[in-house]
């Protein structure tokens, strides 16, 4: 199966190391993984801030960038909902510019999304003995695409257990422009959220497939100096095949 | 009501510093109506119903002009005395003329939201007429002197303690009073209050077109006889609120009920067929309907937000918004609050008036999933930030950044530039407190910290 790449920019500035894994993951389950180069951002800051023909320009460049690829894999939830949900959103009245929207739409995956609806994988191996994982659902893959099995299972079968968080699929304050808008209440919700987990001396890492959430997060957990580490979905799912 | 939108950066920041009970409060009693939401949706087939009454609303919606005048039509055969107010003012003017010529000293009013919308109590007591809100929340914030904070729980804001307390300095109650006592003491006010008051005013759920019936749904009985005890009772409406049938309410009751707070039907609901007629021991002489348009014909005329009409004022997406959940309603600066008023305050009073409101959301879609009508709220919320984005209201520097990064993500060796760039900044230099949005970003948060090397210089160094 051939796989382009689309690393986006938080992963590529700020977990680059998640990427790499993403790509032996990918190339151990027998795909040719290519990255298109000139990628850069899918837009998303600028549609999100309302600026539409920001949005367009960035999305205009990123559909050229794709056009050639045979599935567009994604270590982001959130990324991976610009692509395949806004972006044809962007060109409702730009007939030509939404149907190849349309056809990016169709091809495009988060990681774990692919690894299981389109690879039919849900055992990667048995990596992730003992490993208490808190898992944090993305907003935008969990309710824009209806990810949330896929990630748990990959996790599960590679022998992590799943801690209880009652506010697991509770937005954790980030929202990209808002976390920076309201700063007082994206703090607010990181702290309310993270005060439903079980005590930290309960759980090994926090996982997510979301930079930005891990970003907020991690800032949060690291200003109020709790004993957690955040760890990107794809490192996780990486060591789990191992 | 008056309008403090625009404080709502200051206003929601200064709740959580200075109110942080608010947040435990509506934390608490939010939470627990989205669990009983979430159950009560599970029992049916939540997902056809919901499908279902967004098709109903959008076809009264798109055929509106013809509901309205069927709904006057069948009001007047149930002997009901028909009104229509273009804006706030003309729908004071109308309660105030009904007052009058009725001889009105005492109002008890009904939980309504639209009478806040309108500003029907200042009025009424300017008029020097004595006004009791009945429900017990509208009660509460009524002597505190308040606005709601939520559209199904105005008082979700306080807390036990708050409400003793009040008690305590207004009523004389034990400090340490239980809730039962406490709604003992305002229940006896108020059913003196009901007796003695010449005109009861509420809202309406629903006015069935075809029979000219008025729906109300309530859990505390004070509807009930805010509506039938007092000689005059007059209901404001806003003209979005029709049903073409009556059979259309069997769904509706129940859906409404199943999203506001997780019942499969309210304790109380009264359909109303007007006033009293010959041989009847029981019901109003006079029986009011004020329908009210103050700005819903121009949200209805927007291509883009006229779905915002379809809203039947459960407060679903507010239970379930974890932005609303931090502060409550009060910083929303407006009798709407929570995601349902972050796109109807702008639609209503326009965006100069009400632009932080459509930031105040993590776009996390929970408010969509829980709308009963299946109004797409994230989608508006975003048409709103692209509207004030296209009328020049957003902040020149956001702006001018904006096109700044646009620029740089549609040229490859600008990003590799700047990715560079951050790279070569002293440690820590990410925590800068000059340039605003790290600023922002580092006030409770640790300093971001790049990967050693971006993965495209992985890639490109062939390590990958």
């Amino acid at each position: 199966m051939k796989v382009s790449l689309f690393i986006t920019c938080v992963a590529d500035q700020f977990f680059s190391d998640a990427g790499v894994a993403a790509v032996k993951l990918l190339r151990s389950l027998d795909c040719t993984v290519d990255f298109p180069q000139g990628q850069t951002c899918c837009g998303q800051p600028a549609y999100n801030a309302g600026y539409w023909a920001e949005a367009r320009q960035v999305a205009e460049h990123t559909l050229g960038v794709l056009e050639d690829a045979e599935h567009v894999v994604l270590p982001s939830g959130s990324c991976t909902t610009m692509l395949r949900a806004f972006y044809p959103e962007l060109y409702r009245h730009h007939p030509r510019m939404f149907a190849r929207a349309e056809a990016l739409s169709h091809k495009t995956y988060e990681l774990a999304e692919f690894i299981v609806k389109v690879l039919k994988v849900t055992h990667l191996g048995n990596g992730l003995q003992g490993h208490r994982v808190a898992y944090h659902h993305g907003c935008h893959g969990l309710r824009e695409l209806g990810i949330k099995s896929e990630p748990l299972t990959l996790l599960r079968n590679a022998g992590a257990e799943i801690v209880d968080w009652a506010a697991a699929e509770e937005c954790c304050g980030f929202g990209g422009l808002f976390s920076v808008k309201l700063p007082e209440v994206a703090l607010s919700m990181a702290d309310r959220k993270l005060s439903t987990l079980p005590p930290t001396s309960q759980i090994d890492y926090l996982a997510s497939a979301d930079g930005g959430c891990m970003l907020h997060l991690d800032g949060r957990i690291k200003n109020r100096r709790l004993s957690l580490p955040v760890r990107p979905l794809a490192s996780v799912l990486w060591e789990a095949a191992q | 009501m008056k309008l403090t939108a625009n404080q709502y950066p200051q206003e929601s920041a200064r709740v959580l510093r200075e109110e942080p009970h608010v947040r435990d409060s509506v934390t608490g009693a939010t939470l627990n109506f989205d669990g009983k939401r979430r159950l009560a949706y599970a029992e049916v087939d939540a997902e056809t119903w919901r499908h279902w009454a967004e098709g109903v609303k959008n076809h009264v919606l798109m055929n509106l002009d013809q509901y309205l005048l069927q709904a006057e039509a069948s009001l007047k055969r149930n002997g009901v005395q028909v009104h229509w107010a273009e804006h706030a003012e003309a729908a004071r003017r109308i309660v105030a003329e009904i007052a009058r010529a009725g001889q009105v000293k005492k109002v008890v009013k009904a939980k309504t939201m639209v009478s806040e919308e309108l500003g029907i109590n200042p009025m009424l007591e300017g008029m020097g007429i004595e006004t009791l809100e009945t429900d017990l929340g509208e009660y509460l914030i009524q002597l505190l002197g308040q606005p709601p904070s939520h559209i199904v729980g105005p008082a979700i804001h306080l807390n036990l303690d708050q409400i003793r307390q009040l008690f305590h300095q207004r009523f004389q109650t034990p400090t340490g009073a239980s809730p039962e006592d406490l709604a003992a003491v305002a229940r006896k006010l108020l059913r003196e209050g009901f007796l003695k008051a010449d005109m009861g005013i509420s809202g309406a759920n629903f006015v069935v077109a075809e029979t000219g019936t008025l729906a109300l749904i309530e859990n505390e009985g004070n509807i009930r006889l805010s509506t039938s005890a007092p000689r005059i009772h007059v209901a404001l409406v806003g003209i979005e609120k029709l049903l073409p049938r009556f059979s259309d309410l069997s769904v509706f009751l129940s859906l409404t009920a199943r999203a506001a707070t997780g019942q499969r039907l309210g304790t109380f609901v009264s359909l109303l067929q007007g006033p009293r007629t010959a041989g009847e021991s029981d019901g109003p002489e006079e029986v009011h309907v004020i329908l009210v348009d103050n700005g819903r014909s121009s949200v209805l005329a927007d291509p883009l937000a006229w779905e915002t009409l379809r809203c039947v004022r459960c407060a679903a997406c507010l239970n379930a918004c974890p932005v609303y959940r931090q502060t409550g309603g009060h910083p929303y600066g407006y009798v709407y609050s929570g995601p349902i008023g972050a796109i109807l305050s702008p639609g209503l009073l326009g965006l100069e008036e009400t632009k932080p409101l459509p930031y105040a959301s993590s776009l996390c879609g929970a408010c969509f999933q829980a709308c009963p009508v299946r109004i797409p709220i994230p989608r508006l919320l975003l048409t709103w930030r692209n509207r004030a984005v296209d009328e020049g209201l957003t902040p020149k520097l956001e702006a001018a950044a904006i096109k700044g990064y646009a620029l740089a993500m549609t040229q490859p060796w600008a990003y590799s530039l700047a990715s560079k760039a951050i790279r070569m900044l002293p440690h820590k230099a990410l925590d800068n407190t000059i340039v605003p949005v790290l600023k922002a970003w580092t006030q409770g948060r640790a300093g971001l910290e790049p990967s050693p090397r971006s993965f495209h210089q992985l890639w490109d160094a062939g390590e990958v």
